[in-house]
């Protein structure tokens, strides 16, 4: 079976005296790694330098608001249920008066929950989500954490701030029906 | 006292206790190093003695060649500390005669023996360096020289011999 | 000798140590940016500028980790080791010219630690002890793998050691002479040995980075037969000093390398540079100024065969056992009285470039060698 054009034959001929005195076959190694020391680097220096992650990378939740401010989510549980993880868990509560502007369905999360140690960043929430509430950013990492209080994020950490609104910017992905577009912002 | 002198006393007596743990020492691996450094403390002397290219080469052949084998071996036979059956009376008995034949042999050679001086109107500095031992060897002494060569190189060959596989036996 | 000269001549001692010292402690840093860059990275780069402080995080983990000492090792041995190893490393460079002469008022100094009449010699007496801090440490680790590291250490070190002096020799008869200064003074401006003796260059080269424990040559370390090597058991600082001293002896091998082939201090137009700063300058300072000059030529070519033998550790792989001793015993020792033998007859009748005929000769028979090897058969390409 010939798998490439490049394979060779083991062969155990003699060599000859050129082999023999390993020089030139040492001048030529020495000529290719010369050759990438002086080459690009294909090392990207993290911290300082970051990498686009493409479009449709997975990263840190966020619960959306629509586009008058009002969180979206209504604490059905669809994303509790789908997280294979079971990473997700909420609190549901009644809208009271006067909080039309804060939530835009009568019913809503008080509490929003999720322990990054068991999440997968799957993405399986921001697929249940009847309500486009819950994304994954393309844009953002979760942080470390180094102390065990700090793995659970809750609802301060999760929605949307107003002044810094999630976009994600997918020109190639336009029709994707879950993308948290300018369009959908305006409609 | 002189630093010179200092340095003498100093010297000879680590050659002494190097020397007499060479014997003592029940751990064979101690001994050879304290063999090394009896070497090391005869190439001191050596230097006082202004001769620097004997020195040299007694370290490079000695201690750097010679010794590293005997090294080598030692380690690889793994020699036990109370590894004591092989000194039977004997052996004892034997190796207290030989020792002692010798001792009356050298004890009646440096008697007689009168030692070589040197002459303080011809000595310089330059005595004893490469150039004058070199001079030394192949004028005076050419023919001890040549001899001692073709010793070596029968010593060579011999080695090789006994090193060389004969045809078609494989020891590994 | 009066005070100052003895007060000068200390400064320079202690300045020289200090620069082999800083020199090997780089190195380490040297080595991890070269092998970054030859595998298409950046190397430590995080403490500091370019990671310029790497070494002094190093030294700092390396003192703080656990000094383990085995409990069935022979503890005073152990400790033996590594300080023989070190203090071998430091004592060669103590004979290396490292520039022409310093001017003080009337007084010339030389830029080196002593002048001694046998100085090659004394560099081999010290390599040859070298092996002995490797064959200690790894006899007394009570180790087999360790055992077995030291006996490829001093093995691998006696056999190197004579293809190393041998292919001298032809460079000491040229010169006539065994201290370092001398022989470097004989290469004044071009006429550097490398002209004349480029088959003991290329024998004293590979020899040197076989004395040096460096790939391809690197079996008393060899992680993959042998766990770790003669310093498998060894931690911390004596650790460290083992893999340190390596740095030291390849700096030492370097200047001795770029002292006997490549002309030391000496560089195309030095005549030229002296007589332009001492006539511009005035005698002492212009003088002092030629010698840094030539101290910085120097270093420059010290520097390029440091680089030199971390380029070549980075593309070999190592050496098969018996192709080391092959290549050892078989080769070179031959290979370099052949050169000594060849030479001598240069010298008899006058040819200075006599040593190039071996080069010749061996040129042809590789090329008639080629001509005459069966042809590889070239296999049609199945589609």
């Amino acid at each position: 079976m010939q798998l490439t054009n490049r394979s060779k034959e083991v062969s155990n001929k003699q060599m000859t005296l050129a082999e023999k005195m390993y020089l030139p076959a040492i001048a030529q190694g020495l000529a290719i790694t010369i050759k990438h020391f002086f080459a690009k680097k294909v090392t990207v220096p993290y911290p300082e330098v970051k990498r686009y992650l493409g479009p449709v990378f997975r990263g840190h939740h966020i619960l959306k608001r629509d586009e008058e401010g009002r969180e979206r989510c209504t604490a059905c549980g669809l994303c509790a249920v789908a997280c294979p993880a079971e990473a997700i868990s909420m609190v549901a509560a009644e809208r009271k008066k006067g909080e039309e502007n804060l939530y835009r369905e009568e019913k809503y999360a008080a509490v929003y929950e999720i322990n990054m140690l068991r999440c997968i960043f799957c993405g399986l929430c921001e697929e249940a989500c009847p309500k486009q509430a819950v994304y994954l950013r393309h844009d953002e990492f979760v942080p470390i954490f180094t102390e065990r209080d700090e793995v659970i994020y809750g609802k301060d950490k999760l929605v949307e701030k107003m002044d810094a609104r999630y976009i994600r910017n997918n020109p190639d992905a336009q029709a994707t029906p879950t993308e948290p577009s300018y369009s959908r912002l305006s409609s | 006292m002189e630093p010179t002198k200092i340095l003498f006393y100093a010297l000879t007596a680590i050659t002494l206790l190097s020397a007499s743990f060479v014997v003592t020492a029940r751990n064979p691996i101690h001994s050879v190093l304290a063999l090394i450094l009896t070497f090391f403390c005869l190439s001191g002397h050596y230097i006082l003695l202004n001769a620097q290219f004997l020195a040299a080469v007694n370290i490079i052949v000695y201690a750097g060649a010679i010794m590293v084998l005997f090294l080598f071996v030692i380690m690889f036979l793994n020699l036990k500390t109370d590894d004591e059956e092989s000194k039977t009376t004997v052996t004892k008995l034997a190796a207290v005669v030989v020792g002692g034949v010798l001792l009356v042999v050298m004890v009646a050679v440096f008697r007689v023996a009168t030692m070589a001086t040197y002459n303080p109107s011809s000595y310089t500095s330059k005595v004893g360096l490469v150039e004058n031992l070199g001079m030394v060897l192949f004028k005076d002494y050419l023919l001890p020289f040549e001899l001692a060569s073709i010793l070596l190189l029968v010593a060579m060959i011999g080695s090789v011999m006994l090193g060389k596989r004969e045809a078609g036996d494989r020891h590994y | 000798m009066n005070t100052t000269e003895l007060i000068i001549k200390g400064i320079l001692i202690v300045v020289l140590f200090g620069v082999t010292l800083l020199i090997a402690m780089y190195s380490t840093w040297a080595e991890r940016k070269v092998a970054g860059f030859i595998q298409d990275r950046f190397g430590p780069n995080r403490a500091g500028p370019g990671g310029i402080f790497q070494p002094l995080a190093d030294a700092g983990k390396m003192f703080f980790k656990e000094d383990f000492i085995p409990s069935q090792a022979n503890k005073w041995l152990f400790i033996l080791g590594p300080c023989l190893a070190i203090l071998t490393a430091l004592m060669s460079s103590a004979v290396i010219p490292f520039g022409e002469s310093i001017r003080y008022e009337e007084l010339l100094i030389p830029v080196q630690g002593i002048e001694i009449n046998i100085g090659i010699l004394y560099v081999f007496g010290v390599v040859s002890l070298g092996v002995y801090g490797l064959m200690v440490g790894g006899w007394a680790s009570n180790n087999k793998f360790s055992l077995l590291g030291a006996i490829r250490a001093a093995s691998q070190n006696i056999s190197y050691e004579i293809g190393f002096g041998l292919s001298i020799i032809a460079i000491l008869m040229m010169t006539g002479s065994l201290s370092i200064r001398a022989i470097v003074e004989s290469q004044h401006g071009f006429a550097w040995n490398l002209f004349n003796q480029p088959l003991g260059f290329i024998i004293f080269l590979t020899c040197a980075f076989a004395e040096c424990n460096r790939t391809p040559f690197d079996l008393p370390e060899c992680e993959t037969e042998l766990v770790g090597g003669y310093h498998t058991e060894y931690s911390s600082m004596k650790l460290g000093f083992y893999l340190f001293a390596e740095y030291i002896n390849m700096f030492v091998s370097s200047a001795i390398i770029s002292s006997l082939y490549f002309g030391g201090y000496n560089y195309p137009g030095m005549d030229w540079v002296r007589e332009t700063l001492t006539g511009s300058l005035g005698a002492a300072t212009g003088h002092n100024l030629a010698t840094l000059i030539g101290t910085i030529v120097l270093f420059g070519k010290i520097f390029f065969f440091i680089f030199f033998f971390m380029w070549v550790r980075w593309t070999l792989p190592r050496f098969r056992y018996d192709q080391l001793m092959n290549l050892g015993w078989k080769t070179f020792i031959p290979l370099s009285i052949l050169n000594v033998v060849v030479t001598g007859f240069g010298l008899l009748f006058d040819i200075k470039y006599a040593s190039w005929a071996i080069i010749i000769v061996m040129v042809i028979m590789v090329m008639v060698s080629s001509a005459r090897a069966p042809k590889p058969v070239v296999q049609p390409q199945r589609t």
